[in-house]
């Protein structure tokens, strides 16, 4: 075990674990956002660049600071390691950077983009963000490529995390898709124009961060702050078959799989990340296909807390039935 | 006289083949080091001699090479890094197309100090003719024993191959250059791990550049302490320099570290002055990425000593009033020059290069390419030379590569020096659009 210091907080955390999670386990404000770490697909991360931090000791052995911010996905801590994250002006400056970076060329489609209300890029944008742009240029575009039936790919709203490029390493039977290109023109594409599809391909939709990758089965159907997200299971035995359906009435819109508020994927009680198969999120969209457990929950900050069961009145009085 | 120890017989006729070479004294290291001594007593001479990283960094060879993890029964690998891209450097090129032996005879000694038993030249795409020069030497060292199996009967075993790059600055980078090497795209990885503890299919490995790995050659011969003589202070031996622009007589010189900047522009043996008789306007001694000099920064520092080709002396003044020595591609600017021409042009280069991984660079490279692009040609405001340098401290340090930094450095560099031309891009914004340097004539 090794101790570090995450804005004056000290965590004790094993060996070998980043930055970024050790502050995850402090939990809270002092977590930087991700938008390329991904802890359920090993190999992800240190691309985007919004997690950086400052270390201000290396370690007890070595307590020079480091010269540079480092990537707190990637940085394994150092015992006596003091960092700073939300305490670091530098922290940030930079952050709002990368987010100005991130947002030169990403299309101001919020309101005809089905990821809003569920977007990391736009809560980035939210807290960090300015409130103008310094780009004149015009925005980059790419030529549409059609990926399947299933899944719309949207490479102007693509921010390269290479996550989805991960899922389909990592939980398919072969990847078809990849970055093509260099610098500013890289894309995430097919080299010939290929259908993903796969069993799992559909994961990647849940990972990707912004809006390059959607359902399309839910393609404009609704914003996803008017529909009722509820715990579900089927007796699916491609997958766990644990699922988030997202209803209006008694219509099942879409169906996702379960998100922590990290917007990962949770756990099974086996430890393993509950992946759910294609069929689950694309075909079963009849009420009957599912066992609805009760109302997912959702961060009172989000926009999609709105249309839920639980009012703050609601939680607050459970709160006083728990004794605090 | 220029000192010449890598160079010494680049104009014998015929030293590209390994007959002429052993003549001339070449493949002694390999009998010395295999036959005489152990690795462990060649790394530390390459310690004593003080060779720094001839690729751009500087970094100790001795020392990186001692930092190499050792695990049982694990290979390791020597990997030698032949893809010289950065624009205005073409030191190595010179080299492995003059003498081909002088870099397989490094490679030999290298590999042996390190216990590699296969190590790669990579080579960039555009020097496939290089790759021929090589493999034939190759073919002709291992006709000769030198190479394969129990070299020169010592029971050591060396394969040596050449691989080459499809083209991209990038995997010039070590970590992109073993991505590249292992077939995938040529992304730079996150580091730690070093490549000495998980690099190629995640062995210890060593990256050095071409001309540190030539140079392992008389430091063994002469001894680390013979060659640590040559030089000035913590720069010890020779370095190959690429002069190129307005020089009267641009080339590859191998100068003794230590001589004064004065000289190599315009001493008799090197550079021989500007070209047509013009003005010293600026220089970048250290290929495209370093920062740029203005004439009054380049033979004098800051504090009015002499500069000299040292990696200290370039580097005075930190990047207020100094530069680097980088890899050596001196790139020299007349006073008809323009230097946000020449700005917008390294930026094109970045963002073309780019690899597209990590935000800041790639997004950061195509912004300053833009804004310069307009300011080059009368379309810019006052507003985008302050906009760019900031930019450019946005980039810089964010990213996992050095790519970000060389993108950011010429630019910041520019603007602090240049500023008045970037200005007078502004303030005349029709002489700009209509200025060519004689290019639009040509091409019309």
């Amino acid at each position: 075990m090794v101790k570090v210091t995450i804005d004056d907080i000290q965590i004790e955390v094993e060996e070998g674990t980043s930055i970024l999670n050790a502050a995850r386990q402090i939990g809270g404000e002092v977590v930087p956002p991700a938008m390329c770490y991904y802890s359920k697909l090993p190999g992800t991360g240190g691309k985007c660049r919004t997690c950086l931090v400052e270390v201000a000791a290396g370690s007890e052995r070595d307590p020079r600071p480091m010269p540079k911010l480092v990537a707190s996905c990637s940085t394994p801590v150092q015992d006596g390691m003091v960092v700073k994250n939300k305490t670091s002006e530098k922290v940030h400056d930079n952050r709002g950077a990368v987010v100005e970076f991130l947002l030169i060329n990403h299309p101001l489609d919020c309101p005809v983009c089905d990821q809003a209300g569920e977007c990391n890029l736009q809560d980035l944008g939210f807290e960090h963000g300015g409130a103008g742009t310094r780009y004149e240029e015009e925005r980059r575009t790419f030529d549409p490529i059609d990926i399947g039936n299933k899944i719309k790919l949207h490479m102007n709203r693509c921010i390269l995390c290479y996550r989805c490029v991960h899922v389909a390493n990592q939980l398919t039977d072969k990847r078809v898709h990849g970055v093509l290109n260099r610098g500013e023109h890289a894309e995430i594409s097919t080299y010939i124009e290929n259908a993903i599809e796969n069993d799992f391909s559909g994961n990647m939709i849940d990972v990707c961060p912004v809006g390059a990758l959607t359902d399309k089965t839910f393609r404009f159907k609704s914003r996803v702050w008017f529909l009722k997200p509820m715990d579900a299971t089927c007796g699916c035995t491609k997958c766990s078959g644990k699922a988030v359906v997202w209803m209006f009435g008694n219509e099942i819109y879409r169906v996702t799989a379960r998100k922590d508020k990290y917007g990962e994927v949770e756990d099974q009680e086996d430890g393993k990340p509950a992946w759910i198969c294609n069929d689950c999120r694309f075909d079963k969209k009849e009420i009957a296909h599912w066992m609805v457990e009760g109302p997912r929950k959702i961060n009172r900050h989000s926009v999609i807390s709105q249309g839920q069961y639980t009012s703050p009145r609601g939680n607050s009085q459970k709160k006083i039935a728990n004794g605090n | 006289m220029a000192r010449r120890i890598l160079l010494e017989h680049d104009n014998v006729p015929g030293i590209e083949t390994f007959d002429v070479y052993r003549k001339n004294g070449g493949y002694r290291s390999v009998e010395k080091a295999l036959k005489k001594m152990t690795p462990q007593e060649i790394v530390d001479e390459v310690q004593k001699s003080g060779l720094r990283g001839r690729g751009g960094a500087g970094f100790p060879t001795g020392m990186k090479w001692s930092f190499l993890a050792k695990p049982d029964g694990v290979p390791r690998y020597l990997l030698c890094n032949a893809d010289e891209s950065e624009p205005g450097t073409f030191k190595d090129r010179y080299l492995m197309e003059k003498i081909p032996h002088l870099l397989i005879e490094g490679m030999i000694v290298s590999s042996f100090a390190l216990g590699a038993n296969l190590s790669f030249i990579y080579i960039r795409g555009e020097y496939m003719w290089i790759l021929e020069i090589l493999e034939k030497a190759i073919a002709e060292a291992y006709a000769n024993g030198f190479l394969g199996k129990n070299i020169l009967g010592s029971g050591y075993d060396l394969d040596l191959r050449v691989a080459p790059g499809g083209g991209a600055y990038i995997c010039g980078e070590e970590t992109a250059l073993i991505e590249s090497l292992e077939g995938k795209r040529g992304n730079p990885r996150m580091k730690p791990p070093f490549p000495a503890v998980k690099g190629l299919w995640g062995c210890p490995t060593v990256v050095n550049n071409v001309e540190s790995i030539a140079a392992v050659v008389p430091i063994i011969n002469d001894g680390g302490d013979e060659y640590a003589k040559i030089g000035i202070g913590k720069s010890t031996g020779t370095k190959l320099i690429s002069a190129g622009g307005n020089l009267a007589r641009p080339g590859v010189y191998e100068i003794e570290l230590g001589l004064s900047v004065e000289e190599f522009i315009y001493g008799d043996d090197y550079c021989r002055g500007i070209a047509n008789g013009k003005k010293l306007k600026a220089c970048i001694p250290g290929g495209s990425s370093v920062p740029i000099l203005p004439a009054h920064l380049v033979t004098k520092t800051a504090e009015g000593l002499d500069r000299l080709m040292s990696y200290e002396s370039l580097a005075e003044g930190g990047f207020v009033s100094g530069s680097m020595l980088g890899s050596g591609g001196f790139i020299v600017f007349d006073e008809d020059q323009c230097v946000v021409r020449n700005t917008w042009t390294f930026a094109r280069f970045y963002a073309h290069e780019s690899c597209g991984q990590c935000s800041p660079c790639r997004e950061g490279t195509g912004w300053m390419e833009k804004v310069l692009n307009r300011l080059e040609h009368g379309q810019g405001n006052m507003r985008d030379i302050d906009l760019l340098a900031e930019i450019n401290k946005k980039i810089e340090g964010n990213t996992i590569c050095p790519l970000g930094d060389a993108a950011a450095w010429p630019v910041a560099a520019a603007i602090r020096h240049f500023r008045e031309e970037f200005e007078w891009h502004v303030t005349n914004k029709e002489e700009a659009q209509t200025r060519n340097y004689g290019l639009l004539k040509a091409s019309m």
